[in-house]
């Protein structure tokens, strides 16, 4: 297949590399270079009907036209070999280890302000932090049980937090049915590659969810899965979440408190429940608390969560330790917390509310990225390199304006992956937002959701932004198997019924 | 089964139903007014269905053009045709995961279809096949429940659904045809009441049921009969109220035992049937019973709704 000149020379290309084609993707290139245009287009148009078909759509508001969309999927997997990958979960393991102990601390003792590493008006001020998880510490101190961290990269072994998201991270859904759907369409590559399954993911997080009970829970602890409901945008995920893990995805009228206890309201009168796997943010969860006209929560939740009668996942309050504002001291948690140098680097970060910050912020505004310190989404934020002048300036007067609302950090060359696009195959820019369950222990599903942005030169890879998703795939080793010969019959045949026993452990739980 | 899917499965049962019922209705009432030339079988129909307030609040006559717009198409009366199949889809699409592939697709592909050719229904060569048409696809999607779904809860909500609508459906089809039904039984009927009873038969697909059960002309006792007490008629009372009440008892059961006034109820009313004889029926007089039957159908609906769905 012809391919396009790599458009940005400078990033890295995690198939190609510097010094030619890398291990891991040894494979798949040679699958590419054996499988033509057309073959690959058929393929593609029997993936998207796969998705129309199961229903997977993410809603857009407010741009008009469809507001069901499907996320574009790209066929050629994102490949990470093991090593790489161990380097990453240490990393990440440690990163969100850190932040659950920021969490305790900022709404306990306080110990990281007055040691002096985290100015207080930053914490206090903040419009995430709840007064309310005051003096109250949740089961097994844990906040935040889900966490996706969105990871960039621009050199074999230089990874870079881009951003923490603490508090309702969604996306794993996609992970999901990426690989259900790459096993069907491609079951030749899986019997080529010893690629790491992540069907488990929600049994990993049912369990994560039950050892978050609260110690007085007796017995096997009811889990359900709270939705803001059907006109939410991650609508599906939150039913595909609940189905595969065999729990009610409850709406907040299906909820009540009496006596500081939550029942879900069922047919065989009212049962209580035990965790609650919320994906309705903080404001909205008990207008006694928050929001008082929400018509989404729960009336007295948060009063049986603070008497130890129902655990949260993840805590209200969370959000605090995502924001972009705390995210330049994150670093500096690892260290303070866990006494250890971070394995992951943060992107050079400026807070505009700096004055040496705002200075340069506003001298280098044709090559950094601007974004809303408060903002997701990739809404709102300027990419200097590809901005115009008009662009510069407007942003400019905004930030003068109101330098808190304002963060900037350098373009990186972000990595690309071989993308399919109209005329070929070309290097388009990936991100990668693994997710990290915090319970009893933390674990970690091989890979992640590969975003990645399907405009020639875009960095952004937001699906609200036109970005698109890849199947990740951890190896179980550095490389395939195979050097390009025809594998012998008894090796294939044992790795594809591998496989197949996989696919149907996933079906198992719908 | 958390109580708002199980009433969405409910109600999906009940529209569902309601929709094939009006459809059932108008196809007779179409008929009888071109036999009769009578305005007052359009009048019946509105009583039958429940719309006569609502449609004598905008209307001061029975005309066939206002009445097939205000059953068909009014989205102000919640019972008519259309409004029962949007109201079917939207519970339908509430509880997506809880239904069979062929369910969604019976009732979305008849929700899409309906709105659209709907209009046509007011026309005098389109009436007759969107009604056939609408009574074709309750059929399909009741075909669809009962052959697709696992007897577990989801099916036993959207059953007990149906077959609370469809009783009551026969009750009040009799009802407005009462003092037709209520001749002595050696009594020649006219004309016009030997249609009114075929009519009432014909409503609930019940014509060769008669002849096959009774091998005589139509009687009035024995229309009356074949509708309220024999079991063999899948739309009879009796085999309606019987489903209700078996479906309660299977929902205890499946519960440990737990019970409320709406399984006594239910007891009660199939009993009531069980046990009844149609000339003590007509003795005491069959618009009173069938009255009492409405009444206990409407608490039955309550008592279920309080103890299962909206606690």
């Amino acid at each position: 297949m012809p391919m396009e000149p790599f458009a940005l020379p400078k990033a890295f290309d995690e198939m190609h590399g510097k010094d030619g084609l890398r291990a891991c993707f040894a494979g798949v290139a040679r699958w590419l270079d054996g499988t033509g245009h057309e073959a690959l287009g058929l393929k593609r148009r029997e993936a998207e009907l796969l998705f129309r078909r199961i229903g997977i759509t993410f809603a857009v508001y407010g741009e008009g036209g469809d507001p069901e969309r499907l996320i574009p999927f790209d066929l050629i997997p994102r490949i990470l070999g093991q090593g790489e990958w161990q380097r990453l979960a240490r990393g990440l393991e440690q990163r969100v280890r850190a932040l659950n102990l920021f969490l305790k601390d900022v709404y306990g003792k306080r110990d990281i302000i007055r040691a002096g590493k985290i100015p207080v008006s930053l914490i206090l001020g903040n419009a995430t932090y709840r007064p309310i998880m005051e003096g109250f510490t949740p089961p097994r101190g844990v906040y935040t049980h889900i966490a996706g961290i969105d990871v960039v990269r621009t050199a074999p072994d230089e990874f870079f937090v881009l951003e923490d998201n603490c508090r309702t991270p969604s996306g794993v859904s996609y992970m999901l049915e990426n690989r259900e759907a790459m096993m069907r369409l491609f079951p030749e590559l899986f019997a080529m590659h010893r690629v790491a399954p992540v069907g488990h993911y929600p049994e990993e997080l049912l369990e994560t969810l039950k050892s978050v009970a609260p110690e007085r829970c007796q017995g096997t602890p009811r889990v359900v899965l709270l939705t803001p409901g059907a006109y939410n945008s991650a609508y599906y995920e939150h039913c595909f979440l609940a189905d595969e893990m065999g729990v009610e995805a409850v709406e907040g009228a299906d909820l009540f408190v009496r006596d500081d206890i939550v029942y879900m309201r069922t047919t065989n009168g009212p049962q209580r429940v035990d965790v609650i796997y919320r994906r309705i943010d903080d404001e909205y969860l008990d207008p006694e608390a928050f929001l008082p006209d929400s018509m989404l929560g729960v009336a007295g939740l948060m009063r049986a969560y603070r008497a130890g009668n129902v655990a949260l996942a993840n805590a209200p309050g969370a959000g605090i330790a995502d924001d972009k504002a705390i995210y330049p001291y994150v670093p500096d948690m690892v260290r303070f917390y866990l006494s250890e140098e971070p394995l992951l680097a943060n992107v050079p970060t400026y807070l505009c509310e700096r004055d040496a910050d705002r200075a340069y912020v506003l001298e280098h505004m044709h090559e950094l990225v601007v974004k809303l310190t408060h903002g997701s989404g990739g809404y709102g934020m300027l990419v200097g390199p590809h901005s115009t002048r008009q662009e510069r300036e407007d942003f400019a007067a905004r930030i003068r304006a109101k330098p808190s609302e304002y963060i900037a950090q350098p373009t990186l060359a972000l990595s690309t992956v071989p993308t399919l696009v109209e005329a070929g195959i070309a290097p388009r820019h990936v991100d990668l937002r693994p997710f990290v369950l915090t319970g009893k222990e933390v674990r970690i599903v091989p890979g992640g959701l590969t975003r990645v942005a399907l405009r020639d030169g875009s960095l952004v890879v937001n699906s609200s932004q036109g970005g698109g998703t890849k199947d990740t795939w951890v190896l179980e080793d550095d490389g395939p198997t195979g050097t390009g010969q025809p594998q012998s019959p008894s090796q294939s045949q044992s790795q594809s019924s591998g496989f197949q026993s996989q696919s149907q452990s996933q079906r198992q739980g719908s | 089964m958390l109580s708002r899917t199980a009433d969405s499965l409910f109600w999906l049962g009940r529209y569902t139903e309601r929709a094939g019922n009006v459809a059932r209705g108008l196809t007779v009432a179409a008929r009888m007014a071109g036999l009769t030339h009578r305005d007052e079988e359009w009048r019946s129909l509105l009583v039958a269905t429940g719309a006569d307030e609502g449609y004598f609040a905008k209307h001061d006559e029975a005309t066939r053009e206002a009445v097939l717009h205000h059953l068909i198409l009014d989205p102000d009366n919640s019972s008519g045709l259309l409004p029962s199949i949007e109201a079917a889809r939207r519970n339908a699409r509430q509880v997506r995961a809880a239904l069979t592939v062929d369910m969604w697709e019976a009732i979305n592909d008849t929700w899409n279809e309906a709105r659209r050719i709907a209009p046509d229904a007011l026309t005098v060569d389109g009436l007759a096949p969107f009604l056939d048409w609408v009574k074709a696809r309750s059929l399909l999607f009741y075909g669809a429940a009962s052959d697709t779904m696992l007897r577990d809860e989801a099916w036993r909500f959207t059953h007990m659904g149906t077959m609370l609508e469809r009783g009551d459906n026969t009750a009040r089809l009799l009802d407005v045809r009462h003092t037709m039904l209520a001749k002595q039984p050696e009594a020649e009927g006219s004309a016009v009441d030997y249609m009114q009873w075929q009519a009432v038969l014909r409503s609930v697909s019940a014509q060769r049921a008669y002849q096959w059960l009774y091998h005589t002309r139509l009687q009035p006792n024995l229309v009356a009969e074949l509708l309220i007490l024999r079991p063999e008629l899948p739309r009879s009372m009796i085999a309606c109220y019987r489903r209700v009440d078996q479906t309660l008892d299977a929902l205890a059961n499946a519960a440990g035992g737990r019970r409320g006034e709406c399984h006594r109820l239910a007891g009660e009313l199939h009993a009531k049937l069980k046990f009844g004889r149609i000339e003590t029926i007509m003795d005491g007089g069959l618009h009173e019973f069938l009255t009492e039957c409405i009444d206990r159908n409407v608490a039955l609906g309550e008592c279920i709704a309080s103890f299962y769905l909206t606690h």
